[in-house]
């Protein structure tokens, strides 16, 4: 039994967690939170040169050619720095897909880009309120043209590649399109305002197919559960960055002439948040390992990782205003940025109770 | 990131292997573990020591005790191994677990040569079973707020009190008590740890009825009951020590469990009944429930998978390793409710006239022991948010003032 990091993944985390200490404090979440801006275009260049933007992609794409656990880590490291980069569109998204999916032609000519942070990539699947309803997409991809509307599309309104699941004759595919030609793009008002949101209309645009036409639907269910993985441990960086800022707080506060730590009602909630992060740890180690050895347990691998690191980083959230008091409540303070990612991260892969039933199918099908 | 055995862990399990091959029969995967004591009645006792001697025969007993006890120095993974090992066989519940887990280790700790010499061996082979007589009717949580007296007469200490909720004492040759040998000293101070002969006079032992009906536990009552000075383990008034070890010990065998009905039986239930006129698998907040009892089993099992790579790589498990029961006995109570509300009114049956034969029902009656037993839900928080995390004790009322002065219910 070896379920854990080898000593060298835990140094590349290690190096990933104090870069990051230095170069996004929560005052640039912040700064990005406060201005027009939609991410940090200094950090993502950082990002880039640390070759984290390429950890997966292949050395001859341009890519650093790392396993998923080591990505896992990194992603790990992003969540527990709030950073404000478009990082899980463009690295467990849009990369993944053309990765799984793209010809060695569009691997060559997407991956190298995404890989140096020249472009930032996205997978657009949600046409508006409700499930992400695969099979029933309504833009259209015929004759190379892409037709309809995506919304919301992570980081869509900042991003230069998006693929996109369409409808076909075939079913359903999904396709590549330029961010810059024939595209409207527009942005949207996000819960996160350190996390883009874009509404994304095609009138006629330029688009290729990546991978098979009618797999669509299919593909995207993949590039979804190897992404559900990484956001995971995303998440569960949040959760614990909020946790440990939440027990700091609560140790340092004074209410009835002791510190509002020693009170029973707020340890039995740390001892509670603690556990749930814990779980959540334990099943994205699952994932990772899925991942990695690219096991049929993947699918329901990803659906446990995806609930319970949603679960442990909300619970997070909802824990650091609360035990922060008054002050929790404040814009000046910084714990409604762990409120507000907590619920954009538990939604952009599509929310928790899709993710159970999702499980319960497979377990179905399973057995 | 691998689940295989090291190449030293299979050669291990292919040794265990081959030994139970020889000397039991494989358990069908989904035929329920061998019932536990109090359905077995007396006969289970005698099979459970059977059992043990052979295994003690062969080195197979307490195998992480050192071999001057008879064991074989094994170390915790290869422990671990044995025991799933074991599991897969039909072999009887183990009745020992009190004796060997922890109180076996408190002796060898800070017990003299002599104890050692007399009791030891007799454990390994199951010949004698042991209980553990420290829980009191005011003194469960609050273990060291004990009120049993010791007083010493001449060679002997005389032991008056009571002591509750003690697993098993009906079978029991010994016994190890906590005792207050000094009610003026602050209330750890004044505690001393013996081992009693639970058949001598002045020792009464009444099995209590438990929620399920069987009786699992007991009540102890100690009339100047004398225990000779040589039965006492570690020195007059610093019982605390040895109790803390061997508490130490109960918390790393208790939360090994697991097993009994799971996930699999759920979906398989929830095929079987109806809700809205359809089966309830069908309903979405089935669905969403049974998801996240999958997801938190999972998690639990994994944790425990974390824990086992610190073991095998001999390194200290992380704090993780402190929630397992914490998750796993509310969890198990949770699961039975709802397998019952699956089964609507006739989840109100049990035994024979439930379905499944009442196993939701039996876990359910039994999780609420569970969850209290060897820690309550909230001492085990308590113990998180403070060992784990680091977060300031609890107030006390009873800090520093002595033992006789201390404000009780009673
Ligand atoms: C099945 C079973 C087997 C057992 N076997 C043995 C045995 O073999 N030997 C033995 O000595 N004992 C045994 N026990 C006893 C067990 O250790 C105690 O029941 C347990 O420690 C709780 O003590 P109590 O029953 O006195 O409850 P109390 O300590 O009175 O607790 C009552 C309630 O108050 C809560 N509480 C107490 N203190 C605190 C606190 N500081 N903060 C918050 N809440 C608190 C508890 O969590 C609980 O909910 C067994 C119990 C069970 C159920």
């Amino acid at each position: 039994m070896n379920f854990d990091f080898s000593e060298e993944q835990k140094l590349l985390q290690k190096t990933a967690r104090d870069f990051l200490a230095d170069q996004a404090p929560l005052s640039l979440a912040r700064a990005v939170m406060e201005s027009d801006n939609k991410y940090s275009e200094e950090l993502w260049k950082e990002t880039a040169e640390m070759g984290w933007l390429g950890a997966t992609i292949p050395e001859e794409y341009g890519g650093a050619g790392f396993g998923y656990l080591e990505l896992a880590l990194l992603a790990q490291e992003v969540g527990r720095s709030l950073a404000p980069i478009p990082f899980s569109s463009s690295v467990y998204l849009a990369s993944e897909a053309i990765i799984a999916f793209g010809s060695d032609d569009q691997k060559k000519k997407y991956l190298t880009r995404l890989a140096a942070g020249d472009a930032i990539g996205t997978v657009a699947i949600a046409e508006g309120p409700g499930e992400l309803g695969l099979e029933s997409v309504e833009t259209r991809f015929e004759a190379g043209k892409l037709t309809g509307k995506k919304t919301p599309v992570p980081d869509g309104d900042i991003a230069d590649l998006i693929v996109v699941l369409a409808k076909t004759a075939a079913g359903t595919a999904l396709v590549i399109v330029d961010g810059d030609a024939g595209v409207d793009k527009k942005s949207l008002e996000s819960i996160d305002p350190t996390r883009a949101m874009g509404q994304l209309t095609f009138d006629g645009a330029p688009a290729e197919l990546l991978g098979a036409d009618g797999e669509g639907a299919a593909q995207a269910e993949k590039i979804l559960d190897r992404a559900a993985v990484l956001m995971a441990f995303e998440q569960i960086g949040t959760a614990e960055r909020a946790f440990d800022i939440t027990k700091e707080y609560t140790l340092g506060r004074y209410a009835f002439g002791r510190p509002i730590a020693s009170f029973q009602a707020i340890k039995h909630r740390l001892a509670d948040l603690y556990t749930s992060i814990v779980l959540a740890t334990s099943n994205a180690y699952y994932g990772a390992w899925a991942l990695e050895n690219s096991s049929d347990e993947l699918g329901t691998a990803a659906c446990a990782a995806r609930v319970n690191a949603t679960e442990a980083l909300e619970l997070a959230g909802e824990e650091i205003i609360q035990m922060h008091g008054g002050v929790g409540f404040t814009w000046e303070y910084d714990c409604h940025m762990f409120y507000r990612r907590s619920k954009l991260t538990g939604l952009v892969l599509g929310s928790a109770a899709e993710w159970r039933e999702k499980l319960i199918q497979r377990l179905e099908a399973a057995a | 990131m691998d689940f295989e055995d090291t190449p030293e862990e299979a050669a291990f399990r292919a040794e265990a292997r081959a030994w139970l091959d020889a000397n039991a029969k494989l358990r069908n995967p989904d035929e329920p573990p061998m019932g536990m004591l109090e359905e077995e009645g007396g006969g289970g006792v005698k099979r459970a020591q059977q059992w043990q001697a052979k295994k003690a025969d062969a080195g197979w007993a307490c195998i992480t005790w050192p071999k001057e006890y008879g064991g074989r120095a094994a170390s915790s993974i290869q422990s671990v191994i044995w025991n799933q090992e074991e599991g897969r066989y039909r072999t009887p519940p183990s009745i020992f677990g009190i004796g060997q887990g922890m109180l076996g280790p408190t002796i060898m700790t800070h017990g003299t040569q002599e104890q050692k010499d007399r009791y030891i061996q007799p454990m390994l082979r199951g010949e004698e079973i042991w209980c553990q007589l420290f829980s009191e009717p005011a003194a469960g949580s609050d273990l060291a707020g004990l009120r049993t007296t010791a007083v010493k007469d001449g060679d002997d200490w005389v032991v008056n009190g009571q002591k509750i909720w003690t697993t098993g004492a009906q079978f029991c040759k010994w016994g190890m008590i906590v005792t207050r040998t000094d009610p003026h000293a602050v209330k750890h101070a004044g505690i001393t740890y013996f081992i009693v002969d639970m058949e001598s006079p002045g020792v009464e032992i009444r099995p209590i009825k438990q929620i399920a009906g069987a009786s699992g536990f007991n009540e102890v009552f100690f009339t100047d009951c004398r225990i000779p000075d040589k039965n006492r383990v570690g020195a007059v008034n610093d019982g605390w020590r040895g109790a803390i070890t061997t508490l130490m010990n109960e918390r790393s065998s208790i939360g090994a469990g697991g097993g009994g009905a799971g996930v699999k039986d759920l979906l398989r239930l929830a095929k079987q009944c109806k809700r809205n006129g359809r089966p309830a698998i069908e309903d979405s907040s089935v669905r969403q429930q049974i998801a996240d009892f999958y997801i938190r089993t999972k998690g639990l099992s994994y944790t425990g998978s974390r824990t086992l790579t610190a073991i095998s790589k001999g390194t200290t498990p992380g704090p993780e390793s402190s929630i397992g029961k914490l998750v796993g006995a509310p969890l198990r109570q949770q699961m039975a409710a709802f397998a019952m509300d699956l089964q609507g009114a006739a989840g109100s049956l049990v035994n024979q006239d439930a379905a499944e034969e009442g196993i939701w029902q039996l876990a359910w009656l039994g999780a609420p022991g569970m969850r209290l037993a060897g820690g309550t839900d909230e001492i085990l928080r308590n113990i998180v948010s403070e060992r784990v995390l680091g977060l300031p004790s609890e107030m006390r009322a009873d800090k520093g003032v002595a033992f006789s002065d201390i404000p009780t219910g009673s």
